[in-house]
């Protein structure tokens, strides 16, 4: 006999508003009585009933994978079991969408299809990580439901002590201010990890994030531990007729108001013929100026990256925002993405052998500095990694003349 | 038994095969942007070729008839294409600007608000909650239903000085993310310790090295190995529980709620800025949370009235000072406010800048 309906009266609050709910679409799946995930979903709403009578979770964690890989699967098994026994086991699988998040109608199809055959019919498109978060699966089906994503071209997100599924902003598909192939640098970095994805056996996890200029739509600087932020170097291009136009437009208090008044560096002037003044050596590449005025403003023509490195939260020493260890990189030809890979392994690399256990990556970098950490990758030192010099003495600075040497046959060597 | 399939390891798919065709043509070859209404966006490429999108918002946590509702749009509206924000906002791409009405009708019909563009409140980055995870203090799903129903208005408008970021924690690990208003679970009290356990569950040296603050140690309760806890030195942090699940954490009255403003990831103007707590002792309080709804939009109804043109939460309280904030919210500020984390010394004011 098919399971009846639960009671739901605080769930049921989250059906009215203007926002679509999440409770009307569990719901639905609970009723389609000819589906196999039906008795399925009213169990799991019960027991989410049960949380919002109680407030509390009621999942633990185990261990349910997938043969040959050792990640990917987030098992959740129920401890009301004994209340709620068709929803006891309802784990997550997580898969890894294309950058910048592109679908057919045909590939959402398929994906419902296999997900209605296997799954709870609940979806998360996406998780904070980045995977699409298929939710709800026993034990018995995670194989056969991972199978068939699999046929489909999919491959499994990370989990754990891992390299972690990766996240892009929509960037060069549909963003004249996106600086570089984010796409291609997410997958040539992503795709070179596999094995750590798979079968993480890190220190600790480490996240990834592609973001094409500084307003970071990829949420990279504080979410990643290695953040890719595109820029540009030399001057950004402006259309000095489209500024006019503007002017026009907003008016000459509103130029100032919004555009000249908030250059962070006060890089911008307006001339007297309304057209813009800009002091390129002093420009940040911050994006502002860009953003209001789009037509008159884009990045400079030769692009690539800046990347950030430590991002994380609390846990365990404090918040620490991604900081800069390489200012700038051309990212151009098939030789700028492969020193991108390069880059990104031999960090990694040096993570696996130097982090503690549990230890984040800018957690590591401030445990051994700054310094040692650009040493162990061999990048070189730039004053765009510090807000400023240190302000103490207390240091040892014997070395002092062979760093000077070093700096300076840098700079001769840029000269060349 | 049957041979296992051993998993094709194929990684991150090549994006340009589900891309709709005239963001494949123009890929990397954008002129400009501009945007025609609230919710809709369009971009010109250098080839002249134009595109329109609508955003709309989603539930995020969707069953597939509903993704199946949104496929049926795309087919019939929208050319076949659909793409994911990463606030689970959900866009539909038009190469002309005839085919933007239908699909706003269409879109306003199924219910599916739009907006979320420019100087909006857009939608709120989500976890799992009591849905899924198995560490949850509360349920991100109901929270964020319950925000977005009240802020529907700001959503579908673009009335605000700028963008608007709210994230939702369900813990204290905030997988939400920085937001310029955070919703996150804060404990109050320290764990309560299931003793009999503790020593078939819990890999006890992984969980003392895991305490930010050293107040955990093992010890011998009832002739078992276990651990326990000084509740002197413990923040409530909640960081034992997931590797130890007898640490209860949670608990339905001393679980509450903090809120936090000012978090930013752009290198827009400012630089990035991480959230200050500015409301906590909040109850966690389902279905609908209106204790913790009704300080987001005090906060926000300040930001509105008071922020300038493009300048972000974290932007505003920085020009105008952390104690107007408190005066236009009404909010109260507490020694709680007072960091005493390591760096906290930077959080104080070094100077004789004072507002009187």
């Amino acid at each position: 006999m098919p399971r009846k309906m639960p009671e739901t009266p605080l769930l049921d609050q989250l059906e009215s508003g203007p926002w679509p709910s999440f409770v009307s679409g569990l719901k639905r799946l609970a009723q389609a009585e000819d589906k196999p995930y039906a008795d399925y979903m009213k169990s799991l709403l019960g027991q989410l009933e049960h949380s919002y009578q109680t407030r509390k979770g009621y999942w633990k964690g185990g261990t349910v994978g997938v043969f040959g890989y050792g990640a990917g699967i987030i098992p959740r098994f129920s401890e009301v079991a004994d209340k709620f026994p068709e929803s006891s086991e309802f784990h997550t699988i997580r898969i890894m969408p294309a950058p910048g998040m592109h679908y057919t109608t045909e590939l959402l199809r398929q994906m419902c299809d296999i997900w209605e055959r296997h799954g709870s019919g609940l979806v998360a498109f996406h998780g904070q990580s980045g995977d699409i978060m298929f939710q709800g699966c026993t034990t018995e089906k995670v194989q056969p439901a991972w199978d068939e994503f699999n046929a489909l071209g999919f491959d499994m997100g990370g989990a754990g002590a891992g390299v972690r599924t990766s996240v892009s902003c929509v960037g060069a598909a549909r963003c004249e201010q996106s600086c570089y192939d984010e796409a291609r640098a997410m997958r040539s970095v992503l795709n070179n990890f596999l094995d750590d994805i798979h079968r993480p056996s890190l220190p600790y996890k480490m996240k990834f994030k592609f973001a094409g200029c500084a307003n970071d739509c990829a949420n990279a600087t504080q979410r990643a531990d290695f953040a890719v932020i595109g820029t540009w170097k030399g001057d950004m291009q402006v259309d000095q007729a489209e500024v006019v136009n503007f002017v026009k437009k907003v008016g000459r208090k509103g130029m100032i108001d919004q555009v000249i008044r908030l250059c962070p560096t006060n890089a911008l002037s307006l001339n007297d013929d309304d057209t813009l003044d800009v002091d390129n050596k002093s420009c940040v590449r911050c994006m502002h100026c860009l953003n209001v005025m789009t037509k008159a403003l884009t990045p400079g023509t030769e692009r690539g990256i800046c990347i950030l490195a430590g991002g994380k939260r609390t846990l365990k020493i404090g918040d620490l925002l991604g900081t800069v260890i390489v200012p700038f990189m051309k990212m151009e030809s098939d030789e700028d993405y492969e020193a991108l890979v390069d880059l990104c392994q031999r960090m990694l690399d040096f993570f696996a052998e130097n982090a503690l256990e549990h230890e984040r990556l800018g957690e590591m970098i401030d445990r051994i500095g700054l310094v040692a950490f650009l040493e162990g990758l061999e990048l070189d030192l730039d004053p765009n990694m510090v807000s400023h010099p240190r302000t103490n003495p207390y240091v040892r600075m014997d070395g002092w003349d062979e760093e000077v040497r070093k700096w300076q046959s840098r700079k001769a060597e840029a000269a060349e | 038994m049957t041979q296992l399939r051993r998993p094709d390891e194929c990684g991150v798919p090549d994006p340009m095969q589900y891309m709709h065709p005239v963001l494949k043509k123009n890929y990397g070859k954008w002129k400009y942007h501009d945007r025609p209404r609230p919710g809709v966006l369009h971009h010109v490429a250098l080839s002249g070729d134009e595109v329109w999108t609508v955003k709309a918002g989603t539930q995020r946590q969707m069953d597939i008839f509903t993704i199946r509702k949104l496929a049926d749009i795309a087919d019939q509206f929208a050319e076949g294409f659909i793409r994911f924000t990463v606030r689970s906002n959900v866009e539909f791409m038009v190469s002309s600007a005839a085919k933007v009405q239908p699909l706003l009708d269409k879109l306003a019909a199924e219910g599916f608000p739009v907006g979320g563009t420019g100087n909006s409140v857009t939608m709120i980055s989500h976890t799992q909650g009591w849905l899924h995870c198995d560490i949850p203090g509360t349920d991100a799903s109901g929270v964020v239903k319950s925000l977005m129903d009240d802020l529907h208005a700001e959503f579908v408008r673009e009335e605000m000085p700028n963008r608007v970021k709210i994230t939702t924690s369900c813990c204290e690990i905030n997988c939400g993310g920085q937001g310029d208003i955070a919703i996150n679970i804060q404990h109050t009290k320290p764990p309560i310790i299931n003793h009999d356990l503790v020593a078939g569950t819990c890999e006890r040296p992984a969980v003392v090295s895991r305490c930010p603050v050293a107040a955990i140690r093992p010890a011998l309760v009832n002739g078992k190995p276990s651990l326990e806890v000084d509740e002197k030195k413990c923040v409530c942090c909640g960081a034992c529980f997931p590797p130890c699940p007898p640490m209860q954490i949670n608990d339905p009255v001393h679980t509450k709620i903090a809120i936090w403003v000012g978090g930013k990831h752009s290198s827009t103007r400012s630089k990035p800025m991480l959230h200050k707590l500015v409301a906590a002792g909040i109850p966690n309080n389902p279905p609908r949370w209106p204790e913790a709804s009704a300080i987001v939009r005090t906060i926000l109804r300040a930001y509105k009235e008071d922020a300038r043109a493009w300048e972000r939460m974290g932007e505003w309280v920085e020009r105008i000072g952390w104690p107007r904030f408190f005066e236009l919210t009404g909010l109260p500020f507490t020694k709680y406010h007072v960091d005493d984390w390591r760096g906290s010394r930077g959080s104080l004011n070094a100077s004789a800048q004072v507002r009187i």
